[in-house]
């Protein structure tokens, strides 16, 4: 296994009270695989992210709890020096920002060349035309004089091109990309999505590829797992999660969103109420008001992530058979 | 175009030039960038029309213009047969009261000073249409007809989740009782699961209060959820408009195709067979719109031709609409 979170519990430690950001998160991810992580806004899929890379901040953010282990290390336990050679370096991120994640005041081949001189140890005229190697490969056109240029003068899409060239630089071994494509149009969406799956299969690259959008992740991701209110509630295989979900609200997010292979439903079908709030979670199961399922047994026991089949695994006591969106 | 007493709004030739300008103090107009070029369609009474295309193609902009919250700088725009872009203030106020927008922002469009109710009744005070206690309830009512409880009349924007915000953005367009809204991407900042409850109080309210709705959005598979017939645009003009059915099964434009294609299914055996056309490069800028036919440069099917005479807007039959020499 290249990386494996056990039981990773965050927490952000506010005026208002404790925020239960993650809250015993356990995945793996082998060599070359892409997982997706999909979940809506607030439930915790980017401090999971940043808490692998050790970047929440602290006060008043911290890490209260378990193992990232990358490559048999556990990178909750080593000292800052050796995190800051991993970041950029074996475990590399594209945000979803790509208007606020470059310098504006730097060339974009200075900001490229930057991690290249740091983690490389290249210089000059050898890290330039690696840079330029770079842009191409993301498919830059005239990459030689675009270099010089600076941040505003590319496109969203185009910037986001830059931050898979930057992130792909020192050959990492592991790439987040955090709602990398949520900012671009659907045309820019699939050009991007496609040029980092191409260069994460050559390069042999893992991708962990944090989304909101269950569509993406179905064409591009092995496996997926589905985030609620700081847990994982569901993770499978791509297949089996899109052809089997057995989590209701798995099913209820499937449920919901329109789509263009089928016929136009008269209504779609709404999974009612709001998000909890982190600070004050429902106890015994944080799905429960939202549920259409529930019954009495669900009001007693707290659920745990239980397999059930093939590397399927579901935190709902219930785990509704056959519920296929 | 078909012409009938139930063609609510005819937008004919439709022209937006916003002017850019150098100079400190002698400013001179040195461009325009044509956010908006010759724009022309009809919206019939009850149906919705949605208005597809990416970031920058003026899809807001033709929005904003039917309203008149920008000056056209060109066109007709003919809401019941009155031309709204030679109507002034009082005349123009009235005709205001008959169609509203429903804005993309949640946390942009409600003045965080004000309350909700307050923010909901102020249609009802600019046009006089109720006051004191009368006005509490119309605001409670409307408070209702959107799912909200009428109690949270007195709550601050802040208070309220996104999904909710915009549920009070309905309510304060459906305040003045119109027969016409542009929803211009009224769910694309709200999640998942809270977008298919505003999809279907959408679709209840149109049902409830007979509205003719224009939506604009980017998600290909909520306007044809939504819509009647279906607008794409691209780079400021319409490159087909067909009745929904037809164009999600027989697009004829290779945009519509790409966009079509761009939009990911949620099922992996499905995407595995799916083919896509990835189109290359970037959006042009409006400020240089290329010549000929705007999408050549990106077109996987461009001829000589399409680079030099710009295709005719014709109608191919059926109510469909397109403008493409390859078509």
């Amino acid at each position: 296994m290249l990386l494996e979170v056990k039981d990773l519990k965050t927490r952000f430690f506010t005026e208002d009270g404790v925020v239960k950001a993650v809250e015993g998160v356990s995945f793996d991810l082998a060599e070359g695989e892409t997982m997706g992580l999909v979940g809506e806004s607030g439930c915790g899929k980017s401090v999971t992210m940043m808490s692998i890379l050790r970047l929440i901040p602290n006060p008043p953010g911290l890490i209260v709890g378990g193992k990232v282990i990358f490559q048999g290390e556990d990178l909750l336990a080593i000292e800052e020096e050796e995190m800051r050679h991993i970041r950029g370096n074996k475990i590399a991120m594209v945000f979803q920002e790509p208007m606020t994640s470059l310098n504006p005041v730097l060339t974009i081949g200075r900001q490229i060349g930057e991690s290249l001189e740091l983690h490389k140890g290249m210089e000059g005229a050898q890290a330039r035309e690696e840079t330029i190697n770079l842009l191409r490969m993301v498919g830059i056109p005239d990459a030689a004089s675009r270099v010089e240029n600076y941040p505003h003068q590319f496109s969203g899409g185009m910037r986001q091109r830059v931050m898979i060239a930057m992130a792909l630089s020192c050959n990492p071994k592991l790439l987040i990309a955090d709602e990398p494509t949520t900012a671009v149009d659907v045309t820019i969406q699939a050009q991007l999505l496609e040029i980092m799956k191409r260069l994460t299969r050559e390069l042999g690259t893992a991708l962990i590829l944090v989304t909101h959008n269950l569509g993406i992740v179905a064409r591009y991701a092995d496996k997926v797992a589905v985030m609620y209110a700081g847990q994982i509630i569901e993770s499978a295989p791509s297949l089996e999660l899109y052809g089997n979900p057995k989590h209701p609200y798995t099913i209820g997010l499937l449920k919901s969103v329109p789509r263009l292979d089928e016929s136009v439903k008269a209504k779609l079908i709404p999974i009612d109420g709001l998000p909890p709030s982190l600070i004050n979670l429902p106890p015994i199961c944080s799905f429960l008001p939202r549920c259409v399922y529930a019954v009495d047994r669900c009001r007693e026991q707290e659920p745990q992530l239980v397999s059930v089949g093939d590397n399927h695994y579901v935190r709902c006591c219930l785990a509704i058979e056959g519920g296929k969106a | 175009m078909t012409t009938g007493d139930n063609i609510l709004l005819d937008v004919r030739n439709l022209k937006m030039y916003f002017p850019v300008k150098t100079g400190v103090i002698f400013q001179k107009k040195v461009a325009d960038i044509k956010a908006v070029d010759g724009v022309s369609f009809y919206v019939k009474r009850g149906e919705t029309l949605g208005l597809v295309g990416e970031s920058g193609c003026g899809k807001t902009t033709t929005g904003r213009c039917i309203l008149q919250l920008y000056e056209p700088t060109a066109g007709e725009v003919l809401f019941e047969g009155k031309d709204m872009c030679k109507l002034h203030g009082g005349e123009l106020r009235q005709m205001r009261r008959k169609m509203q927008m429903i804005f993309q922002d949640p946390y942009g469009s409600l003045n965080p000073r004000m309350t909700c109710g307050s923010i909901i009744g102020e249609p009802l005070t600019v046009h006089k249409l109720a006051r004191g206690k009368e006005w509490r309830e119309q605001v409670g009512e409307l408070l209702r007809v959107v799912g909200l409880n009428p109690y949270m009349a007195d709550r601050y924007p802040h208070e309220f989740s996104g999904g909710q915000r915009q549920r009070i953005g309905v309510a304060r367009a459906l305040a003045v009782k119109p027969s016409f809204i542009v929803c211009d991407e009224p769910v694309s900042a709200v999640d998942v699961s809270i977008q298919a409850q505003l999809i279907n109080l959408l679709e209840e309210l149109q049902t409830e209060f007979n509205l003719t709705y224009i939506f604009i959005a980017h998600d290909l598979a909520v306007v044809r959820h939504l819509s009647d017939r279906v607008a794409v645009m691209y780079l400021g003009k319409i490159c087909e408009i067909s009745r929904r059915e037809e164009l999600y099964d027989n697009p004829l434009h290779p945009y519509t195709k790409a966009l079509l294609s761009a939009v990911p299914i949620p099922d992996p055996a499905v995407e595995a067979k799916r083919e896509r056309i990835i189109l290359a490069g970037d959006v042009p800028s409006p400020l240089r719109p290329p010549p000929g036919c705007n999408f050549h440069t990106r077109c996987p099917v461009a001829i000589p031709e399409c680079r030099e005479v710009i295709p005719e807007w014709r109608d191919v039959g059926g109510e469909h609409w397109v403008a493409c020499h390859r078509v």
